[in-house]
């Protein structure tokens, strides 16, 4: 049985807990709206560029003198694994589920008898997938230092993926990302960015003039996409994890709240325990006489 | 109206402007084009230079480094990964724009060094067009 003062010690201890936790809650709301924001206001030039892209791709596939950023190395052999996470801790299952995706596949290629490289993006992932996977990395992209995600950061991770493809480290590269569909549900994402795969090919590439060529700004445009939807991603997953933590946030504001509310009643009880006792001690005292 | 059409400009991290316009000029990679309504379907690559957009009230410039752009009958639109308006850049944009460009153009290797040449003489000039002294390093 704990003592009063330790019980009043618990109780201020998980208050201040709630505090923090409430404190962290509103902080991350504010942050989600700002995140949602980025993410919608980059919509448009991604949706422009995937619609370009894939009318001039279709149009490309299987021509001899397809960009190899494109048609692929022609080989399978090596993937390189995009791993993009959160910088902190303290959001939910954001990290876990992406790394869980990113090692059931990393296994799944292993099995096959493929090589992978793994390239991580912010500092979770890495150490969650260091256990199993540290011979496997390459590199890492710090983003603790990012104030604010701009593009310039995803033009940075691109180039990256690209010189590394130049030189032949990869034939087949894949980013791991939280998309976000609500403040309670992001569903962790694998996409394929190098070779360039499409969603639709529902393209309009026929009726178009192009300037210089189709090679030409298909060459010029590759690139470009590889950079936009490491972007996106990036996008994504700081609404991901802003609205993970807010949810996680929220319940262990809830959890310390009815914890508080249980160590009370314990306190309240233990306290009039104390009164009774002292009573028929003096009580049964005065009888005796 | 028939003599408007739909202009978009955006950049990866917002949209930069959406409005009814009468022409725009385009800086394109093989020389500049200039796009009003019911121009015939095309896609351009963009070299830097100044994108000048003709609406209701006026004309608009903005300075653009490279993207392309998508011309349709009934609109244009612009994408672009770095756009400012002209009246917002300053010496300095214009001196660290040429100055990266002049750095690409050192480190290019022997297959690129040509279009690194030519990005940079778009730079140059490009500063010279709307009023600034772009100075070579």
């Amino acid at each position: 049985m704990p003592s009063l003062k330790d019980l009043k010690n618990r109780i201020a201890s998980v208050k201040s807990t709630r505090k923090i936790t409430k404190a962290m809650q509103m902080v991350s709301a504010a942050k989600l709206r700002r995140a949602q924001d980025a993410a919608e206001a980059a919509r448009p030039y991604a949706e422009r560029m995937n619609a370009v892209m894939s009318g001039l791709a279709s149009g490309m596939a299987g021509a001899e003198n397809a960009p190899r950023l494109l048609a692929g190395t022609g080989a399978d052999k090596v993937h390189l694994l995009v791993v993009m996470t959160a910088e902190r801790g303290l959001c939910g299952g954001f990290n876990s589920t992406i790394v869980r995706l990113a090692r059931a596949k990393a296994n799944e290629l292993i099995a096959q008898g493929k090589t992978v490289k793994i390239l991580t993006v912010g500092k979770k992932g890495r150490e969650q997938l260091k256990r199993d996977f540290a011979d496997k990395f390459v590199g890492h992209h710090d983003l603790s230092e990012v104030k604010k995600m701009g593009y310039d950061v995803a033009q940075r991770i691109a180039k990256d993926i690209l010189t590394r493809f130049e030189a032949g480290e990869f034939d087949v590269a894949t980013i791991f990302y939280n998309r976000f569909q609500s403040v309670i549900s992001q569903i962790p994402t694998a996409k394929q960015v190098v070779p360039a795969s499409f969603d639709d090919t529902a393209g309009a590439s026929a009726q178009y003039d192009y300037e210089p060529s189709e090679e030409g700004i298909l060459a010029d445009l590759l690139p470009r996409g590889v950079a936009t939807q490491v972007f996106t991603a990036l996008l994504e997953n700081g609404a991901s994890e802003q609205g993970a933590r807010m949810s996680a946030m929220d319940n262990a504001t809830r959890n310390a709240g009815d914890m508080i509310n249980k160590l009370t009643i314990q306190f309240n009880r233990s306290r009039q325990a104390a009164i009774t006792k002292e009573l028929i001690e003096i009580i049964s005292g005065a009888e005796a006489l | 109206m028939a003599d408007m059409m739909q202009f978009d400009l955006v950049s990866p991290e917002r949209r930069l402007a959406s409005l009814q316009v009468r022409e725009v000029r385009i800086p394109g990679v093989d020389g500049e084009l200039t796009a009003m309504p019911g121009h015939a379907p095309l896609i351009t690559t963009l070299r830097p230079g100044v994108l000048a957009v003709a609406g209701a009230e006026g004309e608009t410039d903005y300075v653009v480094t490279g993207g392309f752009a998508e011309v349709t009958a009934t609109g244009v639109s612009v994408l672009a990964e770095v756009a400012h308006p002209t009246k917002n850049v300053t010496q300095a944009m214009i001196d660290d724009m040429v100055a990266e460009a002049h750095r690409l153009h050192k480190e290019a290797g022997p297959d690129l060094v040509d279009a690194a040449a030519k990005t940079l003489a778009d730079m140059v000039a490009l500063g010279g067009r709307i009023g600034l002294e772009p100075k070579l390093p």
